[in-house]
């Protein structure tokens, strides 16, 4: 059923770290069980016959070799980083 | 209610580290070591507008795992995101496999005190590995390397198979020695190439539900695990008998404390969102590439079991554990094309290499020497060159100075003294010394001979030749 709660955009919300309004809220909800109903609408289609679909696109086994690429410049890299030492991206202490 | 009326029930994720020479989905190399981000690129790191492409090894070695472990490899497949936050993984989700994975129902047999027993692999999935976090003592945060992040990973899901923590380091070791006999991963489990989730329960023997289960992740040593197991095991029997409820949790273990510790997971840590990746597309094997790899396996323990019982008649516990490691069955088979002695050869490595590398806490893949220097020693040892105590000594000599055993015997001045005039003059010392046992072999007591070898062999530091000394200490008795 393409049903879905406010307490459910909430909790994606929260798993996302993203901060909505109230309203915000409200909107989500109300767009997301719209997207859910066309998707309803979709899944009733008789697929019996149709081959398994993997992915938007027909396409398949798109491989690499497995050759090995340097890729030189470290300070390239980094240089979008806030904050950087010995070589590495410095953040606030994580604890584990 | 005592600790014999529960079962433990444990099931393992074991995550094993690809040997590709590229990453799952770029270019860098996956070399252990380098400077810090030295091994990094673009798609690695995460940078908007990269896109991903699979390298065609990790397809490859994964239908490789499966096949040599009777599963059932999927002919479509794709990869998926699995999302969480953690400054370790730079996109904020890592590509693994969801509902289709590459192999799937499969089992390995282990050996255990009540003889075979089949564990069952649910699935293999192939995803990539975290990057590393750095911290400091001088509280200035965390330091992250991306060096490990894309290096390729297969991570094998078993059944709740396992019964006890002997089960567990069977299980463990058998996965270890197939991926290292196929030559998929180096599987060093000191550098976390090879780590394990491991999920115990315990439940009233008799019982057919399980019991709720905890998880303790990224263990990457078998004394660990086996500790882990053993305690987790008891703290929720203990639980229990006190009329409490187990929670279901991530638990870290700590080595240094023996202990288990909570996580304090927030409550949707476990929400991970899986959706296809739109960034790859699906990965369909044909019967005839799945064929190719089946050929291309090369000999799998088993079967070198089986050769090694048939061909050199050894005995089943020794063809068990030569074939338990492709580093012993390989320094085996090098030894014995030198020495012919499949039997000595056999029981060096099952008694003293073992016990050594036990001393040293250390595993078969950090065995210094090759099967050259073990078939040579063989060899010292059938000539008579020295005595098989002194093949102890060289043993431990090759372990921290390995080079040739007859240049170690040499140097060390152990060769066995095999001359007549030599070993004649010191039958004589130890018959003065001790009339008594010669009175008591002519009363024939049999054991006063053993003795009186023995009593020489310590006076030669174990460098007489045994068999001259009985001959000669019969001999002289007669007299
Ligand atoms: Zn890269």
């Amino acid at each position: 059923m393409a049903n879905i709660t406010r307490d459910e955009i909430v909790h994606i919300a929260k798993l996302a770290m993203l901060n909505l309004t109230e309203q915000e809220i409200d909107n989500y909800t109300k767009d997301m069980q719209e997207i859910l109903a066309y998707a309803e609408m979709i899944n009733k289609i008789d697929t019996s016959a149709t081959d398994e679909t993997i992915g938007a696109t027909e396409q398949k086994n798109k491989f690499r070799k497995d050759e090995v690429m340097e890729f030189k410049t470290r300070e390239d890299l980094l240089q979008n980083a806030p904050s950087q030492d010995e070589g590495m991206f410095q953040i606030p202490k994580v604890i584990n | 209610m005592s600790k014999e009326d529960y079962e433990i029930v444990i099931g393992l994720e074991v995550h094993c580290e690809l040997s590709t020479k590229t990453k799952i989905f770029c270019s860098c190399s996956t070399e252990f070591g380098g400077e810090p981000n030295t091994h990094c690129c673009p798609i690695c790191m995460a940078m908007p507008g990269t896109l991903p492409v699979l390298n065609e090894k990790v397809v490859e070695y994964a239908v490789k795992a499966g096949l040599a472990t009777n599963c059932k490899i999927a002919q479509n497949s794709k990869n998926d995101r699995k999302n969480y936050f953690y400054p370790d993984l730079p996109k904020a989700y890592q590509i693994s496999q969801y509902d289709m994975p590459l192999c799937y129902d499969g089992y390995v047999n282990i050996e255990t005190e009540k003889g075979e027993k089949t564990i069952r692999l649910e699935r293999i999935h192939i995803e990539e590995d975290a990057g590393k976090l750095n911290h400091d003592d001088y509280g200035r945060g965390t330091f992250v390397d991306l060096n490990r992040a894309g290096v390729p990973l297969i991570e094998c899901v078993s059944k709740p198979d396992l019964r006890s923590k002997e089960e567990v380091d069977a299980y463990l070791r058998k996965l270890k020695s197939i991926f290292e006999y196929i030559g998929i991963s180096d599987c060093k489990m000191q550098e976390g190439s090879l780590r394990a989730d491991v999920n115990v329960s315990v439940r009233k023997k008799g019982a057919t539900e399980f019991g709720t289960r905890t998880e303790m992740k990224n263990m990457n040593s078998f004394r660990s695990i086996s500790r882990a197991i053993e305690y987790e095991a008891n703290r929720q029997i203990e639980v229990l008998e006190n009329g409490g409820e187990i929670t279901q949790e991530t638990l870290r273990w700590d080595d240094i404390s023996g202990k288990t510790f909570s996580m304090r997971d927030k409550e949707d840590a476990q929400d991970y969102r899986y959706f296809p990746d739109p960034d790859l597309v699906a990965i369909r094997l044909s019967d005839e590439y799945i064929e190719n790899i089946k050929n291309s396996l090369p000999e799998l323990p088993e079967s070198r079991k089986k050769r090694y019982l048939e061909e050199y008649k050894l005995i089943p516990k020794a063809a068990n554990f030569v074939t338990s490691s492709k580093y012993y069955s390989d320094i085996f088979e090098e030894a014995i094309a030198i020495c012919k002695n499949p039997k000595t050869a056999s029981n060096l490595l099952m008694s003293e290499v073992a016990r050594i590398l036990n001393e040293r806490e250390e595993e078969p893949d950090q065995i210094p020497f090759s099967g050259k220097e073990l078939g040579e020693l063989v060899e010292l040892i059938d000539k008579g060159t020295i005595s098989s105590s002194i093949s102890k000594k060289v043993l431990e000599e090759l372990f921290e100075n390995p080079k040739s055993p007859s240049q170690i015997i040499e140097e060390k001045g152990w060769v066995q003294i095999s001359d007549e005039g030599a070993i004649k003059e010191v039958v004589k010392k130890i018959l003065e010394a001790n009339s008594q046992s010669v009175a008591d072999y002519k009363a024939g007591k049999d054991r006063a001979l053993g003795f009186l070898v023995g009593q020489a062999m310590k006076e030669t530091k174990g460098k007489a030749n045994p068999q001259m000394l009985n001959k000669m200490f019969i001999e002289e008795m007669k007299k």
